[in-house]
């Protein structure tokens, strides 16, 4: 069951980037679920459809982006326990989009599950050294099996997010494995992502790497040299420092907000409680007192629906937020220790290369025969400069990525800020309101008993 | 005026750490006028800054009700906790003050002498049976003067609903430290003397007046075994029915005769299984109004102790709430302070400035929910005290059986004697000339029912007057109960209407300042 959704896209989450530029936008809906036992999973619908300048949005972001072409992908969620085939729906935009030439059609439907998305987030890592691939959501062994309403939905939503932070990300957006993820066929997915799993994900040059890694750091060992290669860069120091210390202070602040939502649910359920003992102490008494109290029992239980709705806001719009900002500075980590491999790397090679020379002076000094195979061998050995190019890369991008991303944060929070201090005075104004509308009641009690 | 206790207070429920002052100093650089500092924001009345109030909740009673905070000291407060109920102007006031610790004479010179704690008991009123308008004294007491006094009341006043005193020791007192324990104790004896002092007849009473009012050792008979307090009652009754002018020696003298020690013996036995419900109704109450009553009494007892806990709960979670809010607020100022310091980009400032703004809305709240946990407690202590009142509605049903049962005890006494007077009587004039030895029995028992039918009429006066009382008490009750309450609901309600206003208005100046971050916003 589709919903209906305005061009404007504003059935996405608030945190869904945006702009007003001819843009993809990809919805993440109806999640399904699918399977027996330990095998279940949810399926979700992914569509993406390619708007071009039809209706002008407002934009906030586009300052903070800057991008001209924008994949937007919006993720939406409707629960049926029904299974459901792929549709595929075709409506015409006109005019043609330079940006997104393989793309399909005005509207492309795809069903995909969790590991397709661990799959295009795994590929973005590995080809875009130095960017901060968008966080996922947690794998969650444990609740899969539960797949609460709640949990579902909370899935759907980051997932929603996911996706289009990659689409709207300058490089990321022009990815083939983000086109393959969003326009490919189950089967073809299905391939592309058993293909990676297990141990075949790394390929061979990944494991020589490895193999070498291992032993450098041996020899490491043997020639005294106890600690691995680092960069020494201060400012870089400085930022690698932020970045632990701010996972500490937000896993702090989420670990209170998730407490937050428990606190509400758990005064909403002593409310009810208290609600419905009153009312029987009403019940007993049945004179005007009585009936003060069966209106105050009424009142509380009214109220505490009111907070375990507040509570299910808080959890969406605050709590989720918050845990996104931790899995996002978990997800830098990640590339600072690619950086740290690559810098390594960088080193390594560098050494090789200047073995390779040495040697190749040292042949050259003996006149020997294989003066011309080691020079040719230096002179081909590119991997060096590949290396270099490659951690000069990583470090040029994750300048960039720093300021973006603190842009982007400022933004988030921001608005789950707003969200959190509007559901806090809806709910403090409810309550207030109740309250307030009981007294005449009372009153009306109160000078029963007088007469 | 700094209530430093009241803070204390605040500081158990909100544990006070050195965050908190980081916390402190960090809102109060950004806000200068901000007087929600803890310290000195709680005397002043409704001039707070943060919010003006709602209309309803500018009358002072209201006003008061929110922002005195439970003063747990004794002192004075804006509302007097003993209204005269009557709408009469008289009054008095008990405070329970100064507990000091002091040592049995008697055994002073034993190393490791028993040692008590006294308080001090300082009364004021315009009665005039202390002295007129304006009088005001203290005297001494410990808490074994408190239990002579209790005993002597519950003698001596049978029927009425007279409160419920202090445990002697409990459990807790074992393991409280000291201090607290008789900080506890010194808030209990307060509210006992006050309930005493606010019941009509009671607080009106010869006992409860010596108690407050006569220096040194208190004058009143301590008594510890059960069989000598019902002989003491039974000798005071004929003191008490006819106006304190009969001599012990003029009526039944029970403590003679081993048939009415035999007596006491076995209504004691009785009084001792009689409880709310009456496994086996020995007596039978005939009062059809007073057994629907009692019953409909009990409903309400039921009732309410389920009331009692879940309100218990519901403060206890009211005040999670409020903590967590606080250590949320707290989190938030850290991380202020800290994107403040490493910032490199414009966006990290801005952040920080939202960051701070939530914080300050996060602790703001949090200190409101603490207050309204206050007033909340406050007012639902009520029903606290309505369940003391219950036992004692217990204890003067209780009065009320066994003074019934010793009417039937002494009715059957009676017909027994009668009819061994009459078997006697029969058998003594079949033979000729009388049987000496037994018109000596004949008029031995005669004596005896003399005496029985003399302890009846006591016994039935005494039970007449524990009726009377109790019908009486169960009126005072249900007319109290009904405006107890209904102040009670209302309280609780202006309360929580009134912190969920401010409160509101915290979060909405919050959602001001981030207004900027509205998808609605163009």
């Amino acid at each position: 069951m589709e919903q209906q959704r305005t061009l404007s896209g504003s059935s996405q989450s608030p945190r869904s980037p945006s702009s007003s530029q001819p843009f993809l936008s990809v919805s993440v809906t109806d999640p399904v679920k699918l399977g027996n036992g330990v095998q279940a999973y949810i399926s979700y619908r992914v569509i993406t459809k390619l708007y071009c300048d039809l209706f002008p949005r407002v934009v906030h972001r586009e300052k903070a982006f800057g991008h001209v072409s924008q994949l937007e992908v919006s993720i939406g969620v409707s629960i049926i326990e029904v299974r459901i085939m792929a549709v595929f729906i075709s409506r015409m935009h006109s005019k043609s989009w330079t940006n997104f030439p393989e793309y399909q059609g005005p509207e492309k439907i795809v069903i995909r599950r969790y590991s397709d998305f661990v799959w295009l987030r795994d590929r973005l890592f590995e080809k875009y050294k130095g960017i901060f691939i968008p966080p996922l959501p947690e794998k969650s062994a444990v609740e899969k099996f539960r797949f609460s309403a709640e949990f579902i939905e909370m899935r759907r939503q980051a997932l929603d997010v996911f996706v289009n932070r990659i689409a709207s990300h300058c490089e990321l957006q022009q990815s083939e494995d983000l086109r393959l993820f969003l326009q490919a066929e189950e089967e073809t997915m299905e391939r592309l992502r058993s293909h990676e799993t297990g141990i075949f994900k790394k390929k061979p040059a990944d494991l020589m790497q490895i193999f070498k890694d291992v032993q450098s750091k041996v020899s490491d060992v043997v020639l005294g040299k106890e600690k691995p290669v680092e960069e020494t860069d201060p400012e870089y120091e400085k930022m690698k420092h932020y970045i632990f210390e701010l996972e500490n202070h937000l896993s702090e602040a989420q670990k209170h907000a998730y407490r937050l939502v428990k606190r509400h649910r758990e005064l909403g359920q002593s409310l009810s409680d208290f609600g419905k003992a009153v009312k029987l102490l009403g019940a007993s008494e049945g004179n005007a007192l009585g009936k003060a109290f069966s209106e105050l029992g009424m009142k509380s239980e009214i109220l505490s629906a009111k907070l375990q709705k507040e509570a299910h806001q808080l959890l969406m719009n605050f709590e989720e937020p918050l845990k996104d900002y931790v899995r996002a500075v978990q997800s830098i980590k990640a590339t600072i220790a690619e950086r740290a491999s690559a810098f390594r790397r960088q080193c390594e090679l560098a050494e090789t290369m200047k073995l390779k020379e040495i040697n190749l002076d040292k042949l050259m000094l003996i006149r020997s025969d294989k003066v011309a195979e080691a020079e040719h061998e230096y002179k081909e050995a590119t991997e060096s400069e590949q290396a270099t190019k490659t951690f000069e890369t990583i470090v040029k991008l994750m300048n960039q990525e720093m300021e973006r991303f603190q842009e982007q944060k400022t933004l988030d929070m921001g608005i789950a800020f707003h969200e959190f201090a509007k559901g806090q005075a809806r709910l403090a104004n409810g309550i207030a309101d109740a309250w307030r509308s009981l007294l005449p009641k009372l009153e009306a009690c109160s000078s029963l008993v007088e007469n | 005026m700094m209530s430093h206790d009241s803070s204390d207070e605040h500081h158990q429920i909100l544990h006070a750490s050195q965050d908190d002052e980081v916390m402190e100093s960090l809102i109060l650089d950004d806000d200068g006028n901000d007087s929600v500092h803890r310290q000195h924001h709680r005397p002043t009345p409704p001039q707070s800054p943060n919010s003006p109030f709602n209309s309803f909740l500018d009358p002072p009673s209201y006003a008061d009700a929110i922002f005195t905070s439970f003063d747990s000291n004794g002192h004075d407060q804006a509302i007097d906790e003993t209204p005269a109920r009557s709408g009469s102007d008289d009054y008095l006031h008990i405070v329970v003050t100064d507990p000091q610790k002091e040592q049995d004479i008697a055994t002073s010179l034993v190393p490791g002498a028993a040692t008590f704690y006294t308080y001090l008991i300082t009364t004021r009123t315009n009665l005039p049976e202390f002295g007129g308008a304006g009088t005001e004294f203290a005297v001494r007491r410990r808490f074994r003067d408190v239990v002579t006094l209790a005993d002597r009341l519950s003698e001596a006043y049978r029927g009425l609903f007279i409160p419920v005193r202090p445990d002697k020791s409990t459990v807790e007192s074992q393991v409280m430290q000291k201090q607290e324990f008789v900080e506890q104790r010194r808030v209990a004896l307060e509210k006992y003397l006050r309930r005493l002092a606010a019941h009509p007849v009671i607080g009106r009473s010869e006992e409860l007046r010596v108690f407050l009012e006569a220096k040194g050792r208190l004058p009143l008979a301590r008594t510890t075994d059960v069989a000598s307090r019902m002989l003491d009652g039974a000798v005071r009754l004929p003191r008490q029915l006819l106006g304190g002018e009969a001599e012990v020696g003029e009526v039944v003298q029970p403590a003679k005769g081993g048939r009415d020690l035999l007596r006491i013996f076995k209504e004691l036995k009785q009084s001792v299984t009689n409880d709310w419900g009456g496994s086996k109704p020995l007596v039978v109450e005939e009062d059809k109004e007073f057994m629907e009553r009692k019953d409909k009494l009990v409903d309400f007892e039921h009732n309410l102790s389920n009331v009692s806990q879940q309100a218990e709960s519901l403060v206890k979670f009211q005040q999670d709430m409020g903590e967590t809010v606080g250590e949320l607020g707290l989190a938030f100022v850290k991380l202020t302070k800290f994107e403040t310091e490493e910032a490199i980009f414009e966006s990290q400032r801005v952040r920080a400035a939202d960051m701070r703004n939530v914080a300050t809305a996060a602790v703001k709240a949090s200190r409101l929910y603490r207050e309204l946990n206050t007033q909340t407690i406050k007012h639902l202590d009520k029903l606290h005290e309505y369940l003391g009142t219950m036992l004692a509605v217990n204890n003067a049903f209780s009065d009320r059986s066994s003074a019934l049962l010793t009417v039937q005890t002494l009715s059957s006494e009676l017909a027994s004697l009668h009819s061994r007077v009459e078997k006697l009587e029969v058998a003594s004039s079949k033979i000729f000339g009388g049987d000496k030895s037994r018109m000596r029995k004949i008029e031995e028992l005669k004596e005896a029912i003399r005496v029985t039918e003399n302890a009846k009429i006591c016994a039935d006066r005494e039970y007449e007057r524990i009726k009377e009382n109790n019908r009486s008490e169960l009126e005072r009750i249900d007319q109290e109960r009904n405006s107890d309450f209904q102040s009670m609901l209302r309280g609780f309600v202006v309360n929580q209407a009134g912190y969920a206003e401010k409160m509101g208005a915290v979060w909405q100046k919050l959602a001001e300042e981030t207004a900027a971050y509205s998808s609605d916003s163009s």
